[in-house]
């Protein structure tokens, strides 16, 4: 980005003025229609998360079962109390759509983080070591991408024990590869750099190095990849609950609130359908933005 | 060419060797007595107790036990089930048919619509099609695939009665299991409507198993193609006068279908996985339903031996896509 | 009779920045079996001139001209159908990296046959015969079985050899070639250059050499074209360019020659840099950089006007006798004037 300021051309006889990189940046983003409305309803979905307890009309454990299995309020025998109908122990299905928001935010963001900063550490020490120690960590992330990501998760969480501790770790082992490998890509090349020889010239220690020098220089490519992270890691998360080897009921995990109602699936369309259209909606928009945050801050795709 | 074929089958032995390291050392990790859970016998006597002791090489340093592991693997012995008390390897042999007709259904829907799609997006850049196409195919690629098979049985089995909800047959049909594949058997058996009964219960899954492949696909082709058409020999062929339906389909698929055989090898990955939950949801007696239900019934060496085999699969599928992308390109053919 | 006219040629990119000229009233006739050079730096806007004439702009690339025909028919309004029978055949054109301009997958024989049977209309047996015939003529040795080698496994100079081919199969009134020989060894440069030269005499073709090299203009041109910033500068004989340029970037270009500096210490070079999209002057585009600029030529775009045998771009053409009047009434800004 420096760069780019520092090319600016001489401030005579000037028909216009290239615009600063984060005005740029935000050009090239919200341009992007699709990247904006993922960032819209990212951010609905963390306000949401934030006042689940003033916004849910119901607790999300209360059950009654004399109002089991009502349909959503614009279906006859439905109410405006349970606006998208309860489910089969009479649990208000919106209130429980809140309070997943929260866990599957949760869950995005601790996978994502505990995946970014091993990952990170991983792909700077194989960049930076090279030799026996990158053979041995990029072989291992190799073996790990090689093998189905949910099938490894799945066998990590049931030697564990399911939990939805347990599945956040065995999500966060089978998306490390990624970032350890942009890590170690970003080392690599910003390494034969000029100014990381510079800097080395000048007597800086490789630790310095691997954090002052290199490390921002690879964040956009992470925070494109942590974005997509964000989405796999809510995925696969509710995949493993869906299986019953996640969040345990009677969590209002989202995943799991699916596996409590398949068998329903003939009766009731509605404790179905809701909970998986939540995460279809979230998942997109963290997808949204993943790719609208890539093609805003790869310089290849500019044009 | 035989070098290059045995370059790249040596570079799988080292992934190889790791994902049996994992298996090993996994089961390892299971609460309990870890000779029971090897042996798949629960309440062994002792006598019993310390001659499998003796035979799993306990009593010996750890990478001589991994060494016994290693030599049963090769051998093709992974232990027997728990439950049925049948070898590992036979009943995922026994299922496994069930799994590819369903893997190779999925990816050839997804490859049949996916193909075309992205092609056309990348022709019409930024036109409604192609903004059209990849917001369908992010969706896609979004998509919860265990809510989409139940969203779809409540639309076609449950709204329509069109599909039937569960299974690959219909019960009342009995097909003697030649190939293993129902499609083949069905028309061999020469029973009436077997083989309409085996599509109509292949039709669900195959769609879900495909969303997200063909969301992939779909994308990967559009910016393969794109990329190919800005080349320096797409210029030529314009230079040349070649119409633009020749440019296309011949000058600019022949080198956009490279990257997206690379794509569609690392989908098979994908595919397993999604095959374990689109099996659970519709009872397709697979090899990922067979892992779930070992995993609920506690069975160890049906899920440690039916995972290192379905990891062996997705390897040794991802070199076969490796070599035909040798073959297809000939410049890595003739360069290493 | 004139091969090629072009009159007023205007090739304009919208970016997210405004709409970028490429290419900015370019005027040029061409005739039969003539040779021009086009010499500017990378970004002048030669290239895009004659991807124009081939009709090959990119989408959103729009083209704009009073007046645009080949051999007497109108490009302009002629449909892309017809447009494509001429390219290929009548207009042909070689690039700068023979290696990316072939494509990879497919082998040199079927990349000549097309061209071949496209426009000649010949059979696979005809075709593999004129295409040996062909690969022989551009000298490249057994022929027959470089057929079947993919572009990969031949050199730079192979390959650009088998585009030379490829560009001469359905005999071209005129083939524009884009900085030729710059991707490619020194030695086979020459060799490159020779193989064009001879093939234009003998097939009377006309031969356009884009370059920014001037070394390479004076080797093969009769004619030279000089742009700078999507504008021609200059245009007139090569022999009278090279005795006495007109205008002062042709001049300030030959002057950063090494044949032409012996006994300096230094190299010559022109301060500055090509104006970009954002920077484009008011007045003259090459002011900024001009020893001899004024007030005048900053603030006012010279027209390209007939001048000495040519054409140039220019208030103070060196040539002109009034000129160092004209420029001290002018406010001279320009180093040179002002010591």
């Amino acid at each position: 980005m420096t760069a780019e300021t520092m090319e600016a051309p001489p401030a005579a006889a000037h028909t216009a003025t290239p615009p600063h990189p984060l005005r740029e940046f935000w050009g090239y983003f919200s341009a992007n229609h699709g990247a904006v409305a993922g960032l819209v309803i990212i951010i609905a979905v963390v306000l949401v998360a934030l006042l689940a307890d003033v916004l849910a009309p119901h607790s999300p454990y209360v059950t009654n079962t004399t109002i089991a299995l009502q349909p959503p309020f614009w279906q006859e025998g439905g109410s405006i109390a349970y606006p998208l109908g309860t489910d089969p122990i009479g649990r208000d299905i919106l209130s429980r759509l809140i309070y997943g928001a929260r866990l599957s935010l949760l869950i995005g963001i601790v996978v994502v983080a505990i995946s970014i900063v091993i990952g990170t550490v991983l792909g700077l020490v194989a960049g930076f070591f090279r030799g026996l120690t990158e053979i041995f960590i990029m072989r291992l992330m190799d073996i790990i991408l090689t093998l189905p990501s949910l099938l490894l998760a799945i066998v990590i969480v049931a030697v564990l024990g399911p939990g939805l501790m347990n599945s956040m770790l065995a999500v966060a082992l089978v998306i490390l590869p990624h970032y350890v490998r942009l890590a170690r890509a970003a080392v690599i090349t910003e390494t034969s750099k000029d100014y990381v020889t510079a800097a080395r010239v000048s007597g800086a220690g490789t630790a310095r190095l691997m954090f002052r020098e290199v490390l921002p220089n690879c964040t956009a490519p992470l925070i494109v990849q942590a974005s997509l992270g964000i989405s796999t890691a809510i995925l696969d998360a509710a995949a493993l609950g869906f299986l019953g080897l996640g969040a345990q009921p009677p969590s209002p995990e989202w995943g799991t609130m699916l596996a409590d109602a398949r068998e329903f699936v003939l009766r009731a369309w509605w404790v179905v359908t809701f909970p998986g259209l939540a995460i279809l909606i979230t998942v997109l928009a963290f997808n949204l933005l993943g790719d609208g945050l890539r093609d805003a801050l790869d310089p290849k795709l500019k044009r | 060419m035989l070098r290059f074929i045995l370059t790249r089958v040596s570079l799988v032995i080292p992934t190889f060797l790791g994902i049996t390291l994992l298996a090993f050392f996994l089961i390892r990790l299971v609460p309990g007595d870890p000779i029971e859970t090897l042996a798949g016998e629960r309440g062994i006597d002792p006598a019993r107790h310390e001659q499998l002791r003796k035979e799993y090489g306990f009593d010996q340093p750890i990478l001589v036990q991994y060494g016994i592991y290693l030599a049963r693997v090769l051998q093709g012995d992974l232990g027997k089930s728990m439950i049925t008390q049948e070898p590992v390897l036979s009943e995922f042999s026994e299922l496994f048919p069930a799994t590819i007709e369903l893997a190779v259904c999925a990816i050839l829907f997804a490859l049949l619509i996916g193909l075309p799609a992205g092609m056309l997006a990348a022709i019409r850049r930024n036109s409604i099609f192609d903004h059209g196409v990849m917001g369908i195919s992010l969706t896609g690629y979004s998509m919860p695939i265990f809510w989409w098979g139940l969203i779809l049985i409540l639309l076609f089995s449950v709204q329509f009665d069109l599909t039937p909800v569960s299974g690959r047959i219909d019960v009342l049909y009995y097909i003697e299991p030649i190939t293993g594949f129902l499609l083949i058997d069905t028309l061999l058996s020469e029973e009436e409507g077997a083989f309409w009964s085996a599509v109509r219960h292949l039709i669900l899954p195959t769609i879900v198993l495909g969303t997200v492949p063909l969301a992939v696909i779909a994308r990967m082709t559009r910016s393969a193609m794109l990329e190919v058409l800005g080349e320096d020999y797409i210029r030529t062929a314009k230079a040349k006068g070649l119409s633009r339906f020749r440019i296309i389909a011949l000058h600019a698929l022949r080198n956009a279908l490279i990257p997206v055989v690379t794509v569609i090898g690392l989908q098979v990955g994908v595919l397993f996985t999604g095959a374990i939950l689109t099996e659970t949801i519709f009872s397709w007696p697979g090899v990922g339903k067979w892992l779930i239900d070992a995993i609920f019934r506690r069975d160890y060496p049906v899920l440690q031996g039916g995972a290192l085999l379905l990891g062996i699969v997705v390897m040794s599928v991802n070199l076969l896509v490796d070599l035909t992308y040798g073959l297809i390109n000939p410049r890595i053919r003739h360069h290493r | 009779m004139a091969l090629l006219e072009i009159e007023n040629l205007s090739v304009e990119f919208p970016t997210q920045g405004g709409v970028m000229r490429a290419v900015d009233g370019v005027s040029l006739t061409l005739d039969e079996g003539e040779v021009l050079g086009v010499v500017g730096e990378s970004g002048s806007g030669k290239s895009v001139t004659m991807l124009a004439v081939m009709g090959l702009i990119p989408f959103p690339g729009r083209v704009k001209a009073d007046k645009l025909t080949f051999n007497g028919r109108d490009l302009l309004t002629m449909s892309e159908s017809e447009r494509r029978k001429l390219t290929g055949k009548d207009v042909a054109m070689i690039f700068q990296e023979p290696t990316t301009s072939l494509n990879p997958s497919f082998t040199i024989g079927f990349q000549l046959a097309e061209t071949l049977r496209l426009h000649e209309g010949m059979d696979r047996k005809a075709a593999r015969r004129r295409a040996i015939e062909l690969l022989e003529q551009v000298g490249i040795p057994s022929a027959e079985s470089r057929l079947s080698a993919f572009p990969h496994q031949l050199s730079g100079g192979m390959n650009q050899r088998v585009m030379i081919a490829m560009a001469i199969a359905c005999n071209p009134k005129l083939l524009i070639a884009d900085e030729p020989t710059t991707a490619l060894d020194v030695t086979i440069q020459a060799q490159i250059l020779d193989l064009l030269m001879t093939l234009q005499k003998e097939r009377n073709m006309a031969l356009v050499m884009i370059t920014h090299n001037m070394g390479v203009v004076a080797e093969t041109a009769r004619r030279v074209m000089v742009m700078y910033a999507g504008q021609i500068m200059e245009e007139r004989s090569a022999a009278d360019l090279f005795d006495s340029p007109q205008h002062p970037y042709t001049a300030a270009l030959l002057a950063a020659l090494p044949e032409r500096s012996e006994g300096a210490t230094r190299l010559a070079t022109i301060p500055g840099v090509v104006p970009g999209l954002y920077d484009r002057p008011r007045g003259c585009l090459f002011s900024p950089r001009c020893a001899y600029a004024t007030e005048h030529s900053r603030n006012v775009r010279p027209d390209l006007r007939p001048w000495a045998g040519g054409q140039i771009r220019c208030h103070y053409p060196l040539g002109d006798p009034n000129r160092n009047a004209e420029i001290q009434a002018d406010h001279p800004v320009g180093a040179e004037a002002a010591s």
